[in-house]
């Protein structure tokens, strides 16, 4: 018998267990071939299997986008979902290269965790959703004394929820579960009155319900939540080279690059058109990032430039239809603005 | 003689690599070096991984602000308190479920068991059933079948069962009225108190009559009326000082009264349920240790099957019965940490959240391993005493 | 020497008379089983009144009612839940666990690839079958195939990369695939540790024994639980920078060792069970610790704990449903993410499919302990005391 545990150990730990060199993430993860991406476990418009079990969604697409950047292919991704809980232990160990799951920007994550944001994908906000059907009149979250609140556990949504409703002073009734699908199914189940979460979370969770139409989502946001990627400390390579593909989407959008006309646009008469694009004579922009001088085009042949991530994820063309509103670019009175490629 | 000599040599195995003495010490010394090599590299590890990525870590934390609130609490807590009192909190609500819990299964397990063996076939039949339902699937299923198919199918709120006194029951829980004791109502309390003391003298007094003179006292009705009978005179003197807070239907819940929350009482359900069927068999096995020759003794000797059940059978059976009860506990109490799966803030939920919110995972999950290490050994001790003191019994 | 006077002594028997009426026959079974006194006739009128309460209503609910096919909820909601039923209606929506099904088994394992987890199943009861049959021959080569060729066949297809087999991620994992793979290497792996765990801790080498001890204490001090958090957030943090364990294998440790640290009191039960002279026995034939362990020992102490290790075994199968506090998706896992499908929401659901999940886990644990029963008594050689 011992024999044969050691067998089957021996046997899984050979091909389970990827183990690396502790190299630099870029080296790393080139050695391998794929980017390890991790993600939640299930939201719509951010990040959640469709039927095939590919994973869609704006958190998967810029991971996406990292994996054309570095190989040129935006298929080269794993993703791996994480509960809220087991995110930060993923990306400090290694398991993961990005933590790209819904995860809101703080100093406190930036400073004692050993994380390192790169930027905001999503500007959100932490808002309330009802059932207007069993609660007509309530129109406005500072209705909601003495109501039972469903809210995920781990998250800074649970203490905006506690700030929210003390500075108000306001009773509420918390029931707190672990894991997304739990707070859905009991919020469904009619377990609390109200769900609180980001608010793009909320339309997203609005449309799992059994019958949508019936919950409204509350007008208040009572807090900011920058959503972004985030990597480990202390790999400056790997951190520009996350950062600026989330600025290289950006900028794609803001020069009219898109994933049809890409090609033709590297041929535009606008120099700065071409340089973004890699197109410069002796242009060494990609290469000293560490990754090859064609990479916006890879970023946007694979995922599009930002628009077109948000509209097909989240906006428009999602089911979600929310609207660009604050994370429109900075030409069109949004917040999403990136530093210069050059 | 020359052959004893021989035997009295030193073991002749050839060289000192066959000495079992030298052997073990050698292979003692590698264990402790690979032990302490492997700490050693662990601990580096730990540390390295916290220093280069500039995680924090110390225990530290545990004075700072919780900021999250928690649904159930013994202690006052809000948002304000510390990181520390919110473990606390999660502490005393494990403590909580785990006593009515185990108080619970006891019952049922006794019950179950004792049905097993009755003459009765069908009694018998369905206790089996039970025993071999419940044995046979994962606790946390049961838990979820009482949350999830049980309790979530409960009508809302504004459409809640009524039940007797006052009580209700829906979705969010089970409601009932809670007393609130007026002015004069600590006489109640101290009635009481003076009613079981007296009681157990009348027990005392009546055994040692019965010891000394073969006469009997009926111990039990004496002293179910000074328990019952003396606090109820005390309620009647002090002008009648106890109201009830009932439940209320208000914009979004019931308020008022005592709500019971369907995590709770899934959890309870769960777990009573679930650890009842083991203590059944448990209880079952222990009768059946009982040899028979000692039933036909006491039935020989007069007493009549409840006493032979009370006096002769029981205790002998709780002696086999007691070393895998604890162990029945202790798992009940280990169990309850299943809690994190519906919601119910216990000690695993709680330190979770800390563990997630102040991102010191090494040191959250310590805590909680300590934590439950020290309940157990602590059920551990008591149960030992009382098998101890149990055991004493036999002359 | 007289003759004796045979007159009084019968020539011939009396033919055999029917037992009286009031011992046998179905009147007296009743009366000896259900109405024996006053007391069993009150239990029995209480027992058929909660089985008449309860057993039309499982079996109304279960199967009467039930929906059996349909493609999606409104099959299994009322009118007013948007459906087709009748209002009042309940019964089992078995029609969710049947569209579900593949699922449940597989996990979200790829289409095109499901041949290889059942092929896999496939093999796992030709081989298991033959084993658990005493009467088939040649048990050793069975059980090489079994324990040592089937591991590594399993292993190839299901993780695949290999022999042109596209690689399948354990994350893909799930449903029974899971709870089954869990739980067999768990058997296979906690089954060994635990006998050395065991001996162990009743070595003479005080170094040694005070570890073992240590061990088993501390893991069966703790709930399964926080040794999955420990396995899935704590023990990346111990590993060197950049290496990483594959959270299924994280799994599998912590079950594993938390399984052996029960193995090793059954063990250790069985151990104590055997009498010294047969220690003594061994030591004066001269055999070495090993020997005397494998050869005399152990075949004793085994058989006199399987019961005990059974009942680990049944425990360990049950605790694998943990795994989905560490969001991995055994069977129950995949049960219960499958509540949150809009396709599929209705008031009957949640129960349907949490039912179906325990009636696969009752199956494989009953099944296990009728087993074990079966083979304790064929073991049970007459050593006896």
């Amino acid at each position: 018998m011992k024999h044969i545990a050691i067998g089957i150990l021996g046997a899984a730990t050979l091909g389970l267990m990827a183990s690396a060199a502790s190299a630099a993430t870029l080296d790393t993860v080139k050695a391998k071939g794929f980017i390890q991406c991790g993600v939640s476990t299930g939201l719509a418009g951010f990040s959640a299997p469709d039927d095939k079990g590919d994973w869609q969604g704006i958190d998967a697409d810029f991971c996406r986008a990292v994996a054309a950047a570095v190989f040129g292919d935006g298929s080269k991704v794993k993703f791996t979902p994480l509960s809220a809980k087991e995110r930060f232990t993923a990306l400090q160990s290694g398991e993961i290269d990005i933590l790209s799951r819904n995860t809101t920007w703080t100093i406190n994550r930036d400073t004692a965790l050993g994380l390192n944001f790169i930027g905001v994908t999503y500007y959100d906000g932490q808002g309330f959703m009802i059932n207007a059907k069993k609660l007509p009149g309530v129109n406005s979250a500072l209705q909601l004394s003495g109501a039972a609140v469903c809210v995920q556990s781990g998250t800074t949504t649970e203490l905006n929820l506690a700030d929210y409703f003390k500075a108000n002073k306001m009773e509420y009734n918390p029931v707190v579960f672990e894991k997304l699908e739990e707070v859905n199914a009991a919020y469904d189940a009619g377990r609390c009155d109200v769900y609180t979460t980001d608010q793009s979370g909320l339309y997203g969770i609005r449309l799992t319900l059994g019958a949508p139409a019936d919950h409204v989502v509350l007008p208040e946001i009572i807090s900011k939540e920058p959503l972004g990627p985030a990597v480990r400390q202390g790999d400056d390579q790997w951190y520009h080279i996350v950062k600026w593909t989330y600025f290289a989407l950006l900028q794609a959008e803001e020069l009219g690059i898109t994933k049809a006309n890409v090609d033709e646009m590297k041929n535009s008469a606008s120099p700065e058109i071409k340089r973004v694009l890699g197109q410069e004579a002796d242009t060494k922009i990609g290469t000293d990032l560490g990754v090859s001088n064609d990479w916006v085009v890879n970023i946007v042949k694979a995922v599009g430039n930002y628009g077109e991530m948000f509209e097909r994820n989240v906006g428009s063309g999602s089911p979600l239809k929310i609207a660009r509103g604050i994370n429109a670019l900075w030409t069109k009175g949004g917040l999403q603005y990136a530093p210069p490629i050059r | 003689m020359a052959s004893q000599d021989v035997l009295r040599e030193e073991p002749s195995r050839g060289s000192f690599i066959n000495d079992p003495k030298i052997r073990g010490i050698f292979f003692q010394v590698l264990v402790v070096v690979l032990l302490v090599a492997g700490v050693w590299w662990i601990a580096h590890n730990v540390i390295d991984n916290l220093t280069r990525l500039r995680i924090a870590s110390g225990f530290g934390f545990l004075k700072g602000r919780a900021g999250f609130d928690i649904s159930e609490s013994a202690i006052a807590y809000s948002s304000d308190s510390t990181y520390g009192r919110a473990i606390l909190v999660g502490l005393l609500n494990t403590l909580i479920v785990a006593i009515v819990g185990i108080i619970t299964a006891t019952i049922i397990g006794f019950v179950i068991g004792i049905g097993r063996l009755s003459q009765n076939w069908l009694i018998r039949k369905i206790c089996t059933v039970y025993v071999e339902v419940f044995r046979n699937i994962p606790p946390l299923l049961v838990i979820f079948f009482w949350y999830s198919g049980v309790l979530a199918v409960l009508p809302a709120p504004r459409d809640s069962y009524n039940l007797p006194f006052g009580s209700f029951l829906n979705q969010r829980g089970f409601y009932f009225p809670r007393a609130v004791w007026g002015d004069g109502s600590w006489l109640i309390f101290v009635a009481l108190l003076v009613g079981i003391a007296m009681a157990w003298f009348v027990a005392r007094k009546a055994r040692q009559r019965q010891m000394a003179t073969g006469q009997q006292f009926p111990v039990f009705w004496t002293s179910a009326a000074l328990i019952v009978g003396l606090p109820l005179l005390a309620y009647a003197l002090s002008g009648f000082p106890l109201s009830f807070d009932y439940p209320k239907q208000s914009t979004f819940n019931l308020t008022g009264g005592f709500q019971v929350r369907p995590e709770f009482l899934s959890l309870y359900l769960a777990l009573s349920c679930y650890t009842a069927a083991f203590i059944a068999e448990i209880v079952r096995a222990g009768i059946r240790g009982v040899s028979a020759g000692q039933t036909e003794a006491a039935a020989a000797l007069g007493l009549r099957s409840g006493s032979i059940l009370r006096l002769v059978v029981v205790p002998q059976a709780m002696r086999i019965v007691i070393p895998p009860l604890t162990s029945q506990y202790l798992n009940l109490t280990k169990n309850s940490s299943l809690a994190i799966a519906i919601g119910y803030p216990d000690l695993t939920a709680t330190a979770g959240t800390v563990l997630n919110q102040t991102g010191q995972a090494v040191e959250g999950v310590v805590i909680m391993m300590v934590i439950y290490l020290a309940i157990s050994l602590l059920t551990s001790l008591v149960m030992n005493w009382f098998n101890a003191k149990m055991a004493l019994v036999e002359r | 020497m007289q003759e004796h006077d045979m007159s009084w002594v019968r020539t011939e028997m009396v033919l055999a008379q029917p037992a009286p009426a009031g011992v046998t026959g179905l009147g007296a079974w009743v009366r000896k089983n259900l109405i024996a006194s006053t007391g069993d006739t009150i239990l029995t009128i209480v027992g058929i009144a909660l089985v008449a309460m309860i057993l039309p209503q499982i079996i109304n609910w279960a199967f009467i009612n039930a929906v059996w096919t349909g493609p999606d909820r409104t099959v299994c909601a009322t009118v007013a839940q948007g459906g087709i039923q009748p209002d009042g209606w309940t019964g089992a929506c078995w029609a969710f666990v049947n569209a579900k099904f593949g699922q449940f088994m597989l996990g979200r394992y790829p289409i095109e690839e499901r041949w290889r987890p059942i092929l896999v199943a496939i093999l796992f009861v030709a081989l298991l079958v033959p084993m658990l049959i005493p009467k088939v021959p040649r048990k050793g080569l069975n059980a090489v195939l079994l324990f040592f060729v089937l591991p590594i066949v399993a292993f190839v297809l299901l993780v695949g990369g290999m022999f042109g087999l596209p690689h399948v991620e354990t994350s893909l994992w799930g449903g029974l695939l899971v709870t089954l793979s869990l739980s067999f290497v768990g058997i296979a792996v906690s089954l060994p540790l635990g006998i050395v765990l065991a001996l162990g801790r009743r070595s003479k080498m005080p170094i040694i024994k005070t570890l073992c001890v240590v061990f088993i204490e501390t893991v069966r001090g703790i709930p399964l639980i926080t040794v999955l958090f420990f396995a899935s957030v704590m023990l990346p943090l111990f590993l060197p920078e950049g290496v990483s364990f594959d959270k299924f294998l994280r799994a599998l440790i912590g079950v594993s060792l938390f399984a052996a640290a029960y193995m090793a009191e059954v063990v250790r039960g069985g151990l104590q069970a055997i009498p010294k002279g047969q220690y003594e026995g061994a030591d004066s034939l001269g055999l070495g610790y090993w020997q005397k362990m494998y050869f005399i020992v152990m075949p004793q102490a085994l058989k006199l704990v399987i019961p005990g290790i059974v009942n680990t075994f049944i425990g360990m199968f049950k605790d694998t449903s943990l795994v989905i506090i560490i969001s991995m998706f055994d069977l129950l896992g995949i049960v219960k993410q499958n509540f949150s499908d809009a396709n599929w929401a209705t008031a009957q659901t949640a129960r349907s499919g949490l039912i179906f999940a325990a009636f696969v886990f009752w199956l494989f644990c009953f099944g296990m302990s009728r087993y074990s029963m079966y083979t304790e008594r064929r073991l049970d050689t007459g050593h006896k005391r």
